[in-house]
């Protein structure tokens, strides 16, 4: 599903065609899909509605107004039949049911990143609130909307929480001016509390493993420490220096190959291949030989929010592998390897990497920089593929199909799919 | 000496004042002090006649006779007036005299040349000590200095050592306040934000009730028509019930989750158990002597074999099931033990190994190590014997390879030679076989011809045999037919010539059918039956054409 403007466009996967369109009352600023793959839900934050379409039955519609009370987010619940809103100046949380067309409302909520998380398996609910300058975390049971638990944190500035994916354990941590990690069983016990050092910045990012067994933390001081889930302490400090000088890691410098205008590519028509070659610069990996020293960026000291430490964290599905990318270091993205907890690779690109995401099935890595090639890394080795078409096509940011087989591709204005062929066995 | 002597002796007298310009004469002495000495007193040898004619002129003879003869008397001498006073002088105490002088003049001239050698010797030796003097002397100079410089430079670096511990302090300090301002800053920050939170929420609180008074006359949401919830129940109202179930549910899910946990940890923990299991076991097995020399002291024997019979135990199949306290803890000491006695083991090996290098008189390893010698020594010695071997190999051939084309020819001339040689011998080897097999041969041709008259007859008596037996029969049964015996030559004869036409046909059939090798066979049969001489070969065959073209 894409929206242009005031529609919604909805293509089928596989084949891009155009199955509906819908048209909405403003602008769309955000859109999802619900869980179950039935619904779209289309949010126009400026005039405070949301739509909903139904893609079984194009007649349906559903509107929700939320008046003066301004809507800042909106996303669904697990279940895939309730909306939550949130108001302008994070007033309050309201529950939509699409069912009972009843509302509940939560109160206080956090205005923070990462307020509101459900459990992978939908069940439960934790919200972030704030009352008389305190933290709280309210747990609610997804089904009926109740309060389950609801217990205050340690924080001074709650910034986040996450559910690990057993769902059994609720991981909050604290403003970049406090490093401090809580962990929060199900029924609201404290179950550890973790702090590295006490003034520097703090917390950049936070990753589970998929099997619930690592907490990665990546920091303002460049370090990703990992915790475990049987003591909640730390194993490990995974550091991103600026000189690779280990000989167990591979590099992958991205390098520019001079556009030349070769006579193998026959399977282009003359002509698109000329002009592609003249305008686009090809590139492709190459192994660079350790010791490498990689383009480190010195922060502006005093601005907020730097750009330093370790600002995007993944894990792979297979939780073999660990990304990162060091915002010192905008450039380069580092595979850990979590069995041997040591540096594995490291793809050093020609430009700042925006995004990048792990295939959901396999240990495989897309990367994209702005620029208009995708770049995958697998343990295999790594490729950069070139979108193909007229004109400039920068990547902004990119979205794995749940199969694996294909990629979307977005653009500020484009998007296209990213089709991989699975090798025959 | 020779100088002298040609000068005194037609001088009878001799000046003892002249004794020292000789050995002046004689003794250029080198040394500075000697030779300012002499030299006051170096007369030129021209001055010495010049000497004798001052003492003694023929004026006073009398009174320089007189002179000396007192100086001798003086000196110890016998007068060398005759003993009856007068003025005749006694020629051998003269001599006498002379002599002993001479001989006084050789003693003091060597006790002078002592003299001057020890004085030289004296001097030198006091040159080098003053030379040894002087270069300690420097030598102390140049150490005080350094001793000097070297103090200086400590009391230098000792003093940047304290500045560079006073920074240090001042540094530290200075960290201590800047955290304490960091900390009191950031309680003042906490402070202002929560003052500046609690205005924020007051706000919100206002603008909520102003946005709740002013309540939407349109709905808020609508819908076109209900949607069913996802998994087809029915919504349910809040109650206590519900409160309780979910709580249930919460527990019941980490319940489990704890559970799965708890079942990978003790999986884990049963592996682990066998692999210590194993490595117990494993030790126990490096250590065998070891264990008997416990078992010998009778102090602590006791505790060692309840400890033993305990391992024992422990190492029975049911162990890790139990997984209480205290049968860990036996585990993992009586591991640590085991480790323990194996390091000890290891390390005294260990020793022994670098005793052994150390070449101490432990005669075992002594022994063992001079064995090893000899035993490198001769395979050293068989390495350089192959190693030779194999380089004269390597001359040889290289000798083949690279000789002169015409011995190269030769040789090759050689081989070929031999070989047309060995194969001709081969050849009539061959051709003799060849000939035995031919022989061989014939005597078989001639046995189965022998076989085959031998059947032919044989067949033939049988043929007759059964005639006579049929004829027999039917002459029995006819008793009119005649069968006159002069018909049976006729018909023996009859029989035989179409016997005899037989065999050509019988053997004829064969011949085309068989193979020409065993024609020879038939063909001497056929040539037998009517000349049954044995022919040669060639004549065998030239028959057998005939034969055969007849036929």
């Amino acid at each position: 599903a894409s929206c242009v403007q005031h529609r919604l466009v909805v293509r089928d996967a596989s084949s891009l065609q155009i199955r509906q369109l819908y048209t909405c009352l403003d602008q769309i600023q955000y859109l999802e899909w619900s869980s179950d793959s039935l619904f779209i839900l289309c949010a126009m934050y400026k005039r405070g509605i949301v739509q909903v379409w139904s893609l079984e039955q194009p007649d349906w519609h559903c509107k929700i107004d939320e008046g003066s009370a301004g809507l800042v987010a909106s996303c669904w619940s697990p279940d895939g039949r309730h909306i939550l809103n949130t108001t302008e100046f994070h007033l309050r949380i309201t529950v939509w049911s699409l069912c009972t067309k009843s509302v509940s409302y939560i109160k206080y909520p956090k205005a923070c990143q990462q307020g509101v998380a459900f459990t992978k398996d939908g069940r439960y609910m934790a919200v972030a609130e704030r009352r008389d300058c305190k933290d709280f975390i309210s747990i609610f049971v997804c089904s009926n909307w109740q309060l389950l638990r609801h217990f205050d944190t340690e924080t001074q500035d709650l910034f986040g929480i996450e559910w690990a994916p057993n769902g059994c354990v609720l991981a909050a941590w604290d403003t970049c001016l406090e490093y401090k990690v809580l962990l929060y069983s199900l029924d609201g016990r404290l179950l550890s509390s973790y702090r590295a050092y006490e003034w520097p910045l703090g917390i950049k990012s936070i990753a589970w493993s998929p099997s619930s067994q690592f907490l990665a933390i990546g920091s303002f001081d460049e370090k990703v420490r990992i915790l475990n889930h049987v003591t909640w302490k730390k194993i490990t400090e995974l550091d991103h220096p600026a000189t690779i000088a280990s000989k167990k890691t591979i590099v992958y410098k991205e390098v520019e190959k001079s556009p030349t205008v070769d006579t193998e590519r026959l399977s282009f028509p003359p002509t698109r291949a000329l002009a592609s070659s003249l305008f686009s610069t090809q590139s492709k990996y190459e192994v660079s030989q350790v010791p490498v020293s990689l383009q480190y960026i010195k922060p502006v000291a005093d601005r907020a929010n730097p750009k330093v430490g370790v600002g995007m964290l993944a894990f792979s599905a297979d939780n073999c592998f660990l990304a990162t990318k060091n915002d010192n270091i905008p450039n380069a993205v580092w595979i850990w390897d979590i069995r041997k907890l040591k540096l594995s690779v490291v793809l050093e690109q020609l430009c700042t990497i925006q995004c990048f995401q792990w295939d959901p099935c396999q240990p495989r890595l897309a990367v994209c920089t702005g620029s208009s090639r995708v770049y995958l890394w697998s343990p295999a080795g790594c490729v950069v593929v070139q979108v193909p078409g007229e004109g400039d096509f920068q990547i902004v940011s990119l979205s794995w199909h749940s199969s694996g087989d294909s990629m979307l591709l977005l653009s500020k204005d484009n998007f296209c799919v990213c089709y991989l062929e699975r090798e025959e066995v | 000496m020779g100088d002298w002597k040609t000068i005194t002796v037609p001088v009878l007298s001799s000046d003892s004042k002249n004794i020292l310009p000789y050995t002046s004469e004689r003794k250029r002495s080198p040394t500075s002090m000697n030779s300012q000495v002499l030299r006051l007193s170096l007369p030129s040898s021209k001055n010495m006649h010049s000497f004798f004619s001052a003492f003694c002129t023929e004026d006073n003879i009398e009174q320089s006779i007189s002179y000396i003869d007192r100086e001798l008397t003086t000196l110890g001498f016998p007068s060398i007036y005759a003993e009856s006073k007068g003025k005749e002088l006694n020629l051998i105490s003269i001599i006498n005299c002379i002599n002993e002088l001479l001989v006084l003049q050789h003693k003091n001239l060597r006790a002078q040349e002592e003299v001057e050698m020890q004085h030289l010797k004296l001097g030198s030796d006091m040159d080098h000590l003053q030379n040894c003097y002087a270069k300690l002397k420097e030598q102390l100079e140049l150490s005080k200095r350094e001793i000097v410089g070297l103090q200086e430079r400590d009391r230098q670096l000792q003093s940047k050592n304290r500045n560079l511990h006073q920074l240090l302090k001042n540094e530290k300090d200075e960290v201590q306040k800047l955290q304490n301002i960091i900390s009191s800053r950031a309680t003042q920050y906490n402070h202002d934000m929560k003052r500046k939170e609690r205005e924020y929420n007051k706000l919100k609180e206002r603008l909520h009730q102003l946005v709740m008074n002013k309540k939407d006359k349109k709905l808020a949401m609508e819908v076109l028509n209900y949607v069913g919830r996802a998994d087809g129940k029915r919504g349910a109202w809040r109650t206590d019930k519900t409160e309780a179930r979910n709580e249930e549910e919460m527990y019941k899910v980490l319940l489990s989750d704890y559970e799965q946990r708890q079942k990978q940890l003790l999986l884990e923990n049963a592996e682990l158990k066998k692999v210590l299991q194993q490595m117990k076991k494993d030790i126990i097995s490096l250590l065998p002597p070891q264990k008997q020399k416990p078992k010998e002291r009778s102090e602590e024997g006791l505790v060692l074999s309840d400890q033993e019979e305990d391992i024992g135990e422990l190492n029975k199949e049911n162990m890790w099931e139990l997984s209480c306290e205290t049968v860990r803890e036996q585990l993992t000491n009586s591991i640590r033990k085991q480790w323990r006695m194996l390091k000890n083991h290891v390390e005294k090996l260990d020793n022994q190994v670098s005793r052994g290098h150390s070449g101490t008189l432990n005669e075992k390893d002594v022994i063992s190590r001079e064995d090893h010698e000899l035993e490198t020594e001769k395979l050293e010695l068989e390495i350089q014997q192959c190693k030779e071997m194999i380089k004269t190999q390597q001359q040889l051939l290289q000798q083949q390879l690279t000789c002169d084309d015409d011995t190269t020819l030769l040789l090759q001339d050689c081989y070929l030679l031999e070989e047309r040689e060995r194969l001709q011998e081969e050849w009539s080897l061959f051709r003799e076989q060849k000939k035995n097999f031919e022989k061989e041969r014939k005597s078989f041709t001639e046995a189965a011809i022998r076989l085959g008259l031998e059947r032919k007859a044989f067949e033939e008596d049988r043929g007759a045999w059964l005639k006579h037996q049929f004829l027999t029969m039917t002459a029995d049964c006819k008793s009119e037919n005649v069968t006159t015996p002069s018909s049976d030559p006729d018909i023996r004869l009859m029989k035989s010539a179409s016997r005899q036409r037989k065999p050509p046909s019988v053997l004829g059939a064969p011949v085309s059918a068989e193979p020409c090798q065993t024609s020879p066979y038939i063909a001497q049969n056929s040539v037998a039956s009517e000349n049954p001489a044995a022919d040669n070969m060639p004549n065998l065959w030239v028959e057998s054409d005939d034969k055969e073209e007849t036929e």
